[in-house]
């Protein structure tokens, strides 16, 4: 019987150990998003505590940011590690320039631009695919280039795996 | 990055060139580079590099969009294999025939039409539209 008494203490400081946890999810939330408030640029961070473990969302600035986010939350007392970082990393606002040289249309003007541009290098044909002028036959080297500095005057991407050297 | 990384070598070389405009950018797997080369030597050193870098330049992964520096006025040298430059009425072998000039002549530029089409004008006054890779800036 001694035995079942034991068991039942046990089964008893369990569920309190389990109960009293239960509250302190609020706490852990409250004194992480008052650490994450100490910065300006984690101060939007959102935190969700689910026994103790903490998971942060949201969007950050920079990675640095993101990784501050997180060591900052893991040093709060009573949080679970490791900490779920869900943070985003917002995109850099600098915008890259468009490159001077891309063409993503080959409509006929281009298509004939590369046409004329082949005309007098023998051996070699042409076909178009969406976005590209693919390129077959055997070639010179210095026909080779030709025929890529010719594209690249066009503005037009290619393949010219099947194109192979002339022996 | 990765693009610009194997063609460093290259990017270097045009920066050491001073290529004018020179802008570089990555995109969907493609390096684009583009600028104004000061001279014919400067944009066949370029191409020579690349060749050297990206064998046959099969990859597909660089697109080289140099001109040559020549403006209004400028000589430009015919640089066919063998046969005569027609030069035409319109930018388009369409075009009408209008002159003509042989291998090595020396022709005038008047307009860069667009990059693969110049308007040039002959020492006999014939003045019409050649395709510009055949015209080297001398």
């Amino acid at each position: 019987m001694k035995l079942t008494q034991i068991a039942m203490a046990a089964a008893l400081l369990i569920t309190i150990a389990f109960t009293s946890c239960k509250p302190k999810d609020s706490e852990i939330k409250t004194n992480v998003e008052a650490a994450l408030k100490t910065d300006m640029k984690m101060a939007n961070t959102m935190v969700d505590v689910n026994d103790g473990k903490v998971t942060l969302s949201g969007e950050c600035t920079d990675e640095a940011c993101k990784a501050k986010c997180e060591s900052t939350a893991a040093g709060v007392k009573g949080v679970k590690l490791p900490v779920i970082n869900n943070l985003t990393v917002a995109a850099p606002m600098v915008t890259q320039p468009t490159p001077a040289s891309t063409t993503t249309v080959l409509d006929a003007a281009t298509q004939q631009k590369v046409k004329d541009g082949l005309k007098d290098i023998k051996g070699v044909t042409v076909v178009f695919t969406a976005d590209k002028a693919v390129i077959t036959g055997e070639v010179t080297a210095a026909n080779r280039m030709k025929i890529m500095q010719m594209l690249s005057a066009a503005k037009v991407q290619s393949d010219v795996s099947g194109l192979k050297d002339k022996k | 990055m990765a693009l610009q990384e194997k063609y460093a070598q290259l990017l270097t070389a045009a920066q050491t060139h001073g290529v004018e405009n020179l802008s570089v950018a990555e995109q969907n797997g493609v390096l684009h580079v583009s600028g104004t080369a000061k001279s014919t030597a400067d944009y066949d050193a370029l191409w020579a590099l690349y060749s050297q870098i990206d064998p046959n330049m099969a990859s597909g992964d660089l697109m080289m969009n140099i001109d040559i520096k020549a403006d209004t006025g400028a000589q430009l040298k015919v640089t066919t294999d063998s046969t005569s430059l027609n030069i035409r009425s319109t930018p388009t072998t369409d075009g009408e025939i209008v002159g003509k000039a042989a291998h090595d002549e020396v022709v005038t530029l008047v307009e860069k039409t667009d990059d693969s089409w110049w308007k040039v004008r002959t020492a006999q006054g014939e003045e019409g539209y050649a395709y510009a890779q055949y015209l080297s800036p001398m």
